[in-house]
């Protein structure tokens, strides 16, 4: 390893700016969006539309700006100069950003140290969620009446199709990101990811993924929602250029992320750390790495095929000119039911890691959670037709994607067999990370039993694409990803600032949250039942007694992240009171570490010699042996 | 208190609390369910919701009252002390146990649902060649209709009358309908409620559905595919009506559009407009 230098003397804030950081990015983002644009308009000029809505608007300008301006971000953020020292025969090298000191800089700049790249992963995806969020709350809010009184229908669809692109992009990555970046090579006993600049190159190009969404509210906006489907994409104004840049980086962002995980886990484990003592959180991420890396790739080919037809005038999606609207939708659950799965996997995990700790037992059943988590990930490429069940497209499938689809709560049994295996006779404390993983148990199997109803293809028929297949959904990633997202919080995020929440707000968040939420979602699976389809600006007068009631309900959730707000603000910035090393007294060994952790994470590499729930066994220490013992 | 007491209390609370609420839902709860008993089609789905919830209510309860139990009895009642419990990794008798049940039930909802569809289609799209067609089909031709999806109508042309489309969807009682959903533009989906029928339109293809009617009846037709702006204003009412109702309608039909139908193009499985494209 090479030395870490510390510069003392701090030069003035213009100096520090000129560099390779994120003010040095967005210039090069602006910059790089103009050229790109310019070029775009240079040789395109004659392939303007002349007539309807978009006219002299240029979609190849708009697709080369955007890809201007985020090889100008990357640029500006450093990414390109390894690469470049790397063809001009310079040696390889890995620390040149790590050294960076304790500064509050590193957190704007390519840093390779996965604990400044999770804390980005944690503010960053925060950020956009509660964008996300705000999203649901003008839906929310248009949705009082039933007739259009604060939105235009454009302007509520393209809300519509943010909050859906937003939460289901963005938060894709939203425990892998933050959490599984932190936690992974801590828990698996390594210094670091095995491709730090990749780990770094995710986070930069999520966001930039992030604020290209955003664009499209200058572009006209988009009428298709999360999904895209085409030929409507194809007949969309240039917001929707907006839609395919985004999920397009987002899918990359994921691959990548996806790939240095996988690696990262099976590689760089610490001498010890077998697969049969790997803690069941890094089962989880792993099983979702995999999801993330093999599915992505049909998104990008889907998107790219979409920016194709509306640039270079191909005709994949265009029927009559030997295109097809099916191709879309199958390529896109194709990537689109795994994703779902991405979103659930690690909340597996976390409920899975967190209950022992706090039943103070061995997690239950281990193989069984493993053989879980995987057959869950494999069987998610055996289930998208289940979105296509009354397209018309191989119907006499519909049988099979009924028993696949129906199989895979197998593996999510086990998931919960092993979590109440592991209450059983526990000493279970209720802390906040506790409740939270509690309530993922509710929630989820509300989730699950809705999603029993939607598999089966009768029942499906009424049901298929109404307010009930939403509450399905909400109820499985709000209330399994979003539950288990904010108990990873409050467990983790001690450990990773140093300091304590609040847990009497954190108490208030929980609580609130908990109620508002089955308060919002549960009435929804009603409204579907009455036959409100998905999607609608106005719905019939006879349903706005329960839309108002979700509304309301809804409102309150919104309130419920601002009291989590505030204990942010108040326990890390304000108050700033120091959290114990180990406050869960948990046996996992990033806790055996000390608080913050250093930047090498490990003095020695540790040695393992159990798996981290000795939990009622003598001896009652952790199962790290390091440093002494430990190899360098 | 012994795990086997334990045990033993969970089994009473979900056997009591699963003999009290499995016939609330499947009796009180169940029949209320939709789409109703307009059609052969929606009864069938109200069949399949009554039986899914009935098996779904012991098995959520099970989880719950677990959940609940454990909560109560396994909670640490000294929150200053940190003390582990029973280092316990697993009991093969009760993964056993699980997976035989969850299988057992998983493969008879699938093997359940594949009849129920296999018998009359359900209701839902089913491609250019169904394969789930209903006893009464076969038959006898049952009257056939074209649903034709464009933003943001839906329109219906007859061939068995002359190829007329009207504007507002009325069948006839007692019958067996074709549907032949189609789309001009982009992916819509028919959805009627009380007839318990919902396929996607996509441009370009032909997706057939079959609905039985019963007694007249008033239905509300919604588009549940979004498929641009004014999609949330895509809906109709149509009419279940007698036959002789429905004969006057259709004659009256087919005489006021009448020049309409003569510029119409032929009647065909899918028609393919000059797609509006983006531009360059």
């Amino acid at each position: 390893m090479s030395t870490i230098a510390m510069t003392t003397d701090r030069p003035p804030v213009w100096r520090r700016l000129i560099g390779f950081n994120l003010f040095m990015g967005i210039i090069g983002a602006i910059v790089g969006y103009l050229v790109g644009y310019w070029i775009g308009g240079r040789f395109t000029g004659a392939n303007i539309a002349y007539y309807g809505p978009e006219a002299g608007q240029n979609d190849i300008a708009i697709f080369l700006g955007y890809f201007g301006g985020v090889v100008g971000f990357m640029g500006g953020l450093g990414f390109l100069n390894y690469p470049i020292s790397r063809l001009l025969g310079h040696p390889p090298t890995l620390a040149e950003h790590e050294s960076e000191g304790e500064g509050i800089g590193r957190y704007f700049r390519l840093c390779t140290d996965h604990k400044v790249v999770a804390m980005q992963y944690l503010v960053g995806i925060g950020v956009f969620f509660f964008i996300g969020g705000l999203n649901a709350m003008l839906i929310r809010t248009e949705l009082l009446q039933p007739n259009t009184h604060v939105f235009g229908a454009n302007q509520y669809l393209t809300l519509v199709g943010m909050h859906g692109s937003m939460m289901m992009g963005m938060m894709t990555s939203g425990i892998l990101g933050p959490f599984a970046n932190w936690v992974v090579p801590l828990m698996i006993g390594s210094r670091r990811m095995a491709f730090p600049r990749i780990e770094s190159f995710t986070f930069w190009l999520l966001m930039a993924a992030g604020v290209v969404l955003i664009t499209t509210i200058f572009l006209g906006g988009f009428q298709t929602g999360w999904t895209g489907y085409q030929p409507l994409g194809d007949q969309n104004t240039a917001g929707y250029d907006a839609y395919i840049g985004f999920f397009a980086l987002v899918g990359v962002s994921m691959c990548l992320l996806g790939f240095n995980l996988i690696v990262t886990i099976i590689t760089m484990r610490a001498p010890g750390m077998t697969w049969s003592r790997l803690p069941i959180f890094v089962w989880a991420v792993l099983a979702t790495a995999w999801l993330m890396a093999l599915a992505a790739p049909m998104l990008i080919a889907a998107l790219l095929m979409g920016a194709m037809d509306r640039t270079i005038q191909t005709a994949f999606y265009v029927p009559g000119q030997g295109g097809s609207s099916y191709l879309f939708q199958n390529l896109f659950w194709v990537f689109g039911h795994p994703e779902v799965y991405i979103v659930a996997l690690p909340g597996f995990g976390i409920v899975l890691e967190l209950f022992p700790v706090f039943a103070r037992k061995p997690l239950w059943g281990y193989r069984l959670a493993v053989a879980g988590m995987l057959g869950v990930a494999l069987l998610s490429f055996f289930v998208w037709q289940h979105h296509l069940f009354v397209s018309g497209i191989n119907a006499d499938l519909r049988p099979f994607y009924m028993l696949s689809t129906e199989l895979i709560s197998l593996p999510t049994g086990f998931t919960f067999l092993c979590a109440m295996g592991t209450l059983w006779r526990g000493r279970i404390r209720f802390t906040v990370p506790m409740l939270f993983c509690l309530a993922w148990a509710f929630n989820f199997l509300w989730g699950g039993i809705s999603g029993v109803l939607l598999s089966d293809v009768p029942s499906d028929v009424t049901t298929h694409g109404s307010f009930f297949s939403m509450a399905h959904f909400h109820y499985t990633i709000m209330g399994g990803l979003v539950f288990t997202f904010f108990a990873a919080i409050y467990y983790w995020v001690p450990k990773m600032t140093g300091f304590k929440f609040n847990e009497r707000l954190a108490k208030i968040h929980f609580w609130s949250m908990f109620i508002a939420f089955n308060s919002t979602f549960a009435p929804l699976f009603a409204l579907g039942f009455l036959g409100m389809p998905r999607r609608v600006v106005t719905y019939p007068t006879n349903l706005q007694g329960l839309n108002d009631w979700v509304s309301v309900s809804a409102f309150v959730l919104g309130l419920s992240m601002l009291v989590f707000l505030y204990n942010v603000v108040w326990s890390l910035v304000i108050k700033r009171e120091p959290s114990e090393a180990n406050p869960w007294h948990s046996k996992s060994a990033e806790w055996q570490l000390p608080t913050p952790v250093p930047v090498y994470d490990f003095e020695r590499i540790p040695v393992f010699d159990a798996d981290p729930y000795p939990y009622g066994v003598e001896p009652t220490g952790p199962p790290v042996v390091a440093p002494a013992g430990g190899v360098a | 208190m012994s795990g086997r007491q334990h045990f033993r209390r969970i089994v009473i609370l979900w056997l009591v609390s699963s003999i009290i609420l499995t016939p609330i839902v499947v009796f009180v709860l169940a029949p209320g369910m939709p789409p109703g008993n307009g059609t052969v089609e929606a009864s069938g789905q109200v069949t399949d919701n009554t039986v899914l919830l009935g098996l779904a209510t012991p098995v959520a309860l099970a989880v719950l009252v677990y959940f609940g139990y454990a909560c109560w009895a396994f909670r640490e009642r000294d929150s200053d002390a940190v003390v582990d419990g029973p280092p316990i990794r697993g009991n093969a008798t009760v993964q056993t146990w699980w997976l035989a049940v969850t299988t057992l039930i998983v493969l008879f909802l699938a093997v359940f649902g594949s009849v129920e569809l296999l018998k009359d289609g359900s209701g839902g799209g089913q491609g250019p060649n169904p394969i789930a067609t209903p006893a009464a089909a076969k038959a006898t031709p049952p009257l056939q209709v074209q649903v034709i999806a464009q933003q943001w109508q839906f329109t219906y042309r007859w061939p068995g009358y002359g190829g007329v489309e009207t504007q507002h969807l009325e069948l006839p009682a007692n019958t067996t309908v074709e549907l032949h959903v189609t789309s001009l533009d982009v992916i819509h989906s028919f959805w009627a409620y009380q007839l318990g029928v919902k396929a996607d339109a996509n441009p370009g293809e032909d997706n057939i559905a079959y609905v039985t009617t019963k007694a007249p009846l008033t239905f509300n037709i919604h588009c549940a595919e979004l498929c641009g702006v004014w999609h949330g204003y895509m809906f109709d009412t149509g009419y279940v009506v007698n036959k002789p109702q429905f004969a006057s309608w259709i004659a009256t039909q087919r005489v006021k559009y009448a020049p309409a139908t003569k510029r119409l193009v032929p009647y065909s499985k899918t028609y393919f407009p000059e797609p509006q494209r983006r531009g360059g």
